[in-house]
This record gives C-alpha cells, sequence and structure tokens, in this order.
C-alpha cells in the first residue's frame, strides 16, 4: 500500500471519562471507553467497526471528529489542502477548515435533526457555518443535496417531523455531504430502520460513495449490514480492537476467538450446517474495572495463563489482517461459510 | 369505476403540502387552543391588562382623594333617572352608639352621570398628558361604585390605579429573572465542567438563604421615603434577585439535554461556534420552556409583591398596589361591615388563577408531538 492512498491514520487513540462523585467532584475512576486502538481508513474505502453494545465504538467514531475531546493517541488524517495533519492536537481556527472534510450520521433520526428548522435550513446549516454558500445559490445547492439522496426539494420548507425514519436518515445523510466531505463517520445509522428501509440507506450509502469517492467509518453491531458494505472489517472489544482485517478474510478464517463467537452467532444460511452455539460465559466486563491481562480472557475458550497476565498488542499476522490474540498463528477457528461453498442438492424429479 | 381524488374530503393537494409546512411553534398555538380553561386565562390576562392601560382614563379620582363626606361610603346605586342614566347623593348620619357612619340614599337628589368628562389630570401610557374621564358627577358629590375607604376614597379608582403596580411589578421581576436565568442557565448547562459547578454552588449557596426572611430583611433596607418610581424598581429586582436561580437550574437541564442532541454535534461537526450553536439550537429549543416557567413564576411574584406590601415593606401609601389595599382590608370591621373593602383580594386571586391556567395550557402545549 501508498501512503498516498491513506486517508486517515488512527494511532494509540484512547478516550478515558472520568467518574466523578462527591461534593468537590473528585474523579474517583475513569471509564476506559476506547483505551488504545489503531487503524487506518484508506481513501474511497468502509472500514466497519463491529462490537458489542458499550464497546466504545461509537466513541470512537466521535473523537475521531473531536466530538468527544480524545484522551489520547494521534489521528493522522490526510487533508487535501492542509496535508497530513495531526486531528487531535489541531487548533479550533485550523480545526474549522479542517471539519468539512470529515463529517458524521447519525443512528438516531429522530434525534439527529432540529425540529424547530425546515429541512432546507437543516441541510443549508453546514453550508452557512463554512460560508460556503448564501441566498439563492445556497437553495439551489440544498435543492441539489436533496435531489443526490432521493428527497424531493420542494420537501425543503417543510419541518423534520412531516418526514419518516428512512426519509429522515436521508435528510441527515444529505446534511453530512453538504461540505464535500472525504470522509465520513456513519454512526450506526441504519441500526433504526425497517430492515426494508435499512437495505435502501444502503443502496443510497453505496452508491453516495462511488460518485464522490467517499470514506466510511461505518459503525455498527449488525453483522450482516457490516459485511455487506465494509472493504475491511475491525472488531471492538471493551475498548480496543481485537482483528482487523478485509471483510472476506474476517468473515471465513476469524482468528480471534472473540469474532469466532460473534460470527456464530449469525443465523446459517444453510440449515444442514448448523452447528453448537458458542455460548460466551460471564458478562462484557465494565470498561471501568476491566480484567487483567486479555480482556477477552475470562470468557475464552482456548484462554492460558499468559492471557491472564499479558495484554497481547494488535500484530499483523499477514495480509492486512490484524489480531490481538497470543494464539492467533495457532488457534485454527471457525468463521461462517461462504455461500459459494454451500452445495445445493436440488433433488431431481424423476418422470 | 374510477374515483376521482380531488372530489374526496380531506385529499386536496394544498392540505397534503400544508401539513409538514407548519413550524413548531404554530403546533404549539393548535394544541394550546385546545385547553379552553387556558385560552379563557388568556383571555381575562388580555382583558386585565387592556383596562390597566386605560386605568386613568376608566378612574373617575384620583386614587388619593379624600373626602370625609363619603368615609365608608357603600357602592352608589346606578338608575335610570329622566331617561338619564343617575346615581343619587348620599346623606351622611352618625350612629352614636356603634361610632360609625351611616349613609341614606336621598333619591329626590339624582345626580346624572356624565360620559367624557374632564377630571384631574394624568399623563396616558405616561406620556400624553390628559384630563379626560370615562365618567364622573357633578363636583361636590361623588361616585362610588365600588365604595369608598375609611377615607372616602374611591375603591374603583384605587383598583385601577393598583393594577398599574401589581400587574407590572411582578411581570416586569419575572422578565429580569428569565433574562439573568437564562443567561447563567445557558452558560452552565452548555460549557459544563467547572464553570457548571461554580455556578450550581453559587445558586445552592442563594437558595438556602430562607426565601421570606430574605425577602423582608431586603425590602426593608429599602430607602423609606423614596419616591414611588425607584421604589418600585427596587421591589423588582428584589423578585428577580430571588427567583432567577430556580430558572437558572430549569434552562441548565434543558440545555444539557439539547447540547448533547445528535443535531448539536452536527453542527460542531460542520465548524458551528458556540454562539452558532447556543442561539441556532440551544435557545430556540429552550425557550418554550423558558416561557413556561416564566408564566408560571409571574403569579408568585404578584403574591410576593402583595405580601410585603401587606406586611408594609413592599409599596407604601401613598402609592397604591393591591398588596397596599388588601392591608387597608385587615381589619374586622372592614370584613364585617365594609365587604367592598374585599374586592382587591378578589382580582387578585383572578389574576393569579389566570396565571396558573394560562401557564398550564402553555406547558401541555410545547411539547406539540406528545
Amino acid at each position: 500500500m501508498t501512503t498516498d492512498d491513506m486517508l486517515l491514520e488512527v494511532r494509540g487513540l484512547k478516550k478515558h471519562f472520568p467518574i466523578r462523585s462527591g461534593f468537590l467532584r473528585r474523579v474517583t475512576g475513569t471509564v476506559k471507553a476506547v483505551d488504545g486502538i489503531d487503524f487506518h481508513i484508506k481513501k474511497g474505502e468502509t472500514l466497519g467497526l463491529v462490537g458489542e453494545s458499550g464497546c466504545g465504538k461509537s466513541t470512537a467514531g466521535r473523537a475521531l471528529l473531536r466530538l468527544h475531546e480524545p484522551t489520547a493517541g494521534e489521528i493522522i488524517f490526510n487533508d487535501p489542502t492542509l496535508g497530513k495533519v495531526d486531528v487531535a492536537k489541531l487548533d479550533r481556527t485550523t480545526m474549522l477548515k479542517l471539519r468539512p472534510n470529515m463529517q458524521i450520521i447519525f443512528q438516531d433520526p429522530f434525534t439527529s435533526l432540529n425540529p424547530r428548522l425546515t429541512v432546507g435550513q437543516i441541510v443549508g446549516e453546514p453550508l452557512e457555518i463554512q460560508h460556503r454558500a448564501s441566498g439563492s445559490e445556497l437553495i439551489d445547492r440544498v435543492a441539489e443535496l436533496l435531489n443526490e439522496v432521493g428527497i424531493r426539494p420542494e420537501n425543503m420548507s417543510r419541518y423534520p417531523h412531516a418526514f419518516s425514519g428512512g426519509q429522515r436518515q436521508r435528510i441527515g445523510i444529505a446534511r453530512a455531504l453538504a461540505l464535500n466531505p472525504k470522509l465520513i463517520v456513519c454512526d450506526e445509522p441504519v441500526s433504526a430502520l425497517d430492515v426494508s428501509i435499512q437495505a435502501q440507506v444502503l443502496n443510497l450509502l453505496g452508491e453516495l460513495q462511488a460518485k464522490y469517492g467517499l470514506a466510511y467509518l461505518f459503525v455498527g453491531h449488525d453483522l450482516s449490514v457490516i459485511e455487506h458494505i465494509s472493504d475491511r472489517v475491525a472488531v471492538m472489544y471493551v475498548g480496543y480492537i481485537v482483528e482487523m482485517a478485509k471483510t472476506d478474510k474476517l468473515y471465513f478464517t476469524p482468528k480471534h476467538p472473540y469474532t469466532e463467537a460473534l460470527l456464530n452467532a449469525i443465523p446459517k444460511a444453510d440449515p444442514r450446517m448448523r452447528t453448537r452455539p458458542i455460548r460466551l460465559q460471564g458478562e462484557v466486563p465494565s470498561p471501568a474495572n476491566p480484567p487483567s491481562g486479555c480482556y477477552f480472557h475470562p470468557r475464552c475458550r482456548y484462554a492460558k495463563d499468559i492471557c491472564k497476565q499479558e495484554r497481547p498488542p494488535l500484530q499483523d499476522i499477514g495480509d492486512e489482517h490484524f489480531v490481538a490474540c497470543h494464539f492467533a498463528k495457532e488457534l485454527s477457528l471457525v468463521g461462517v461459510q461462504p455461500l459459494n461453498d454451500i452445495k445445493l442438492e436440488m433433488p431431481v424429479k424423476k418422470s | 369505476m374510477a374515483v376521482d381524488a380531488t372530489q374526496l374530503p380531506h385529499t386536496t393537494a394544498t392540505q397534503v403540502e400544508d401539513v409538514g409546512q407548519i413550524p413548531q411553534w404554530q403546533l404549539m398555538v393548535r394544541r394550546f387552543r385546545k385547553s379552553k380553561l387556558s385560552v379563557g386565562g388568556m383571555y381575562v390576562l388580555i382583558v386585565m391588562y387592556t383596562i390597566m392601560l386605560f386605568s386613568d382614563f376608566l378612574a373617575p379620582y384620583d386614587h388619593n382623594r379624600l373626602d370625609s363626606n363619603y368615609a365608608w361610603g357603600p357602592p352608589s346605586q346606578v338608575k335610570t333617572v329622566n331617561g338619564q342614566l343617575s346615581t343619587f347623593a348620599l346623606k351622611q348620619t352618625l350612629d352614636t352608639e356603634r361610632l360609625q357612619w351611616l349613609y341614606v340614599v336621598d333619591e329626590s337628589h339624582p345626580l346624572p352621570i356624565h360620559f367624557f368628562v374632564q377630571g384631574y389630570e394624568y399623563h396616558f401610557l405616561g406620556i400624553f398628558p390628559s384630563k379626560l374621564h370615562l365618567f364622573g358627577v357633578e363636583d361636590g358629590f361623588q361616585i362610588n361604585l365600588l365604595g369608598a375607604d375609611k377615607d372616602g376614597k374611591d375603591v374603583l379608582s384605587r383598583l385601577l390605579k393598583g393594577s398599574q403596580i401589581s400587574l407590572t411589578l411582578g411581570f416586569v421581576g419575572v422578565v429580569i429573572s428569565v433574562i439573568i436565568g437564562s443567561i447563567v442557565g445557558t452558560a452552565s448547562g452548555y460549557f459544563g465542567g467547572a464553570i457548571d459547578n461554580m455556578i450550581q454552588r453559587v445558586i445552592e449557596l442563594l437558595r438556602s438563604f430562607p426565601d421570606i426572611p430574605l425577602f423582608l430583611s431586603l425590602a426593608a433596607a429599602l430607602p423609606q421615603n423614596a419616591p414611588v418610581e425607584v421604589r418600585f424598581f427596587l421591589i423588582t429586582m428584589i423578585i428577580a434577585v430571588i427567583g432567577w436561580t430556580g430558572l437558572a437550574r430549569e434552562v441548565r437541564g434543558k440545555v444539557m439535554s439539547y447540547r448533547n442532541a445528535d443535531y448539536t454535534a452536527a453542527s460542531v461537526a460542520a465548524g458551528g461556534s458556540h454562539w452558532h450553536i447556543i442561539t441556532r439550537h440551544l435557545i430556540p429549543n429552550s425557550l418554550s420552556h423558558i416561557i413556561v416557567v416564566g408564566t408560571l413564576a409571574i403569579p408568585a411574584a404578584i403574591g410576593s409583591e402583595t405580601a410585603l406590601s401587606f406586611l408594609g415593606l413592599g409599596i407604601l401609601p401613598p402609592a397604591v398596589s393591591w398588596g397596599v389595599m388588601v392591608r387597608d382590608a385587615q381589619t374586622i370591621e372592614a370584613i364585617t361591615t365594609y365587604p367592598w373593602m374585599l374586592l382587591p383580594v378578589l382580582v387578585l386571586i383572578i389574576t393569579v388563577l389566570s396565571f396558573y391556567l394560562l401557564g398550564d395550557g402553555i406547558r401541555d402545549a410545547v411539547d406539540p408531538y406528545a
């Protein structure tokens, strides 16, 4: 891979939330929501970020845009005009110039649009903030954006309450597109929608990616959605990435026991391939009080002594497959079966 | 058979387009209108404030005009005599046994009521000098539609003049506390952290003072011989200073929830400044809530003014407010023999009740999607 392809490189990103208590609001602990993650996104590619709720995947996405101020780490963004800059350390004025290139789509379409503003005002707001357009020019651009996401521009003067969840999500996408970003953080953009609408929104995201060369960080918990949209997938568990690989590799040949357990939960397309489900023991540990060593060891079927003592680093085991497991090379784990491998033996009717 | 869609009720194109274009505040107005009691309260208040604006014109006499011939004078009778609305002269006698003025209506001496007469001079809306009054009787006699007090001062004139202070002081006090509370609450909720912590501790400190003693000591510290305007202003400030803390807390809570909303995050992601986010997202969304809290705070403020004046620490005679009038009515004889002296109490109850009804209605209306 050439470095010019690289759009975003994240190194050791941490976001800790202090737990305050008592009258003086003293810090009595920290929730390590994101605890040192590394990943990269190339231009025009989709990185899926998957994990259970509470594993820090949304926090990671928001920390990239500094909606949460990162506690530590580097967020190297390849800005078309500024060059490679560390987003985590930018001052306010430089950040203002960089912001148009990184935008975000939210999970809940009912709270992501201000009920007081018309659709036109909502979609036009980023343009106004960045002084990109005003007056009739602004209206033209908003109409163009709405067309782009499949909302009729006549609806510009209507309020969000007049739209369905899927339409609202499209309006949210139009707002994110307004400034021609290079990267969009999609924070579970379809998990609040009906399955039929999910497909429409995912297809729209795919079309926009092809048209504008967008890169997505697609945060989600639905493994089928992630598989559908992602070029590469990163799996998060209690604040850190346990495995990251190209989608096919991760789904077909997982190298981390947690990934195996997650993939095992996907319903099987072939009823004859039914396996005994992997039931993980215990609960997801609290990010305020994580276990020693590898955070997954209390629930891991393959855990050995070293897992209790040492936290395994995320290492490349070849071909952009990163795993954080001491036994990544030794274990042979079961992933999902490629659809092509399912042999359909149709009973042939003899007449 | 094909059905012509345009002939069906409620399916015309304009109506369908219309629904989505209604801004949120209009939805609120619609919801508010459904609450009959609140609309009633609103109309009562509109009438009261209109009367207040024209109070000098409507009042037949200066609120401090004394006339010993009418001490404890009863409400005047009004009848049509010779085709003219008239009242009658009163014969005043002293009941030596009970030491009480007795009044006999002299039916043989009708006093025709004249309209648009010249009377004492006042400034309409505080600006235009005028002597015009709605009604009056010939000089030397008095018409007391709502009776007179122990000095023969016309109760109607006093009620009207008193409304100028009672209806505005609470209102202005709440407006000031809303402004202070909104600014402090927004700053506290938006910036959070150390600023929020500091502001909240200060508010807790202020709230830990017991209200009534604080009120009384502040009011007692006011200069006794200051002009009415100065006293009015200072009492307004006392009400505002005590009232803003609760409001600041409510605004803070609202602002915090809107600050964490995704649309605010989208605004931040686009590079919106603090000012942009506060004025575009936080204030407009909190505004309806601020109005509710403000409306419900007004009756309490009116009550505070009345209580202070009743205790002789608020508005002082010769100025008049409803609280001053209630103070005049606190004798046994007023309650037993001169019940018209209790009219200011009735007017106060109507005002406060109307404000509460209005506030309840607005509170239910601000969430039009619920």
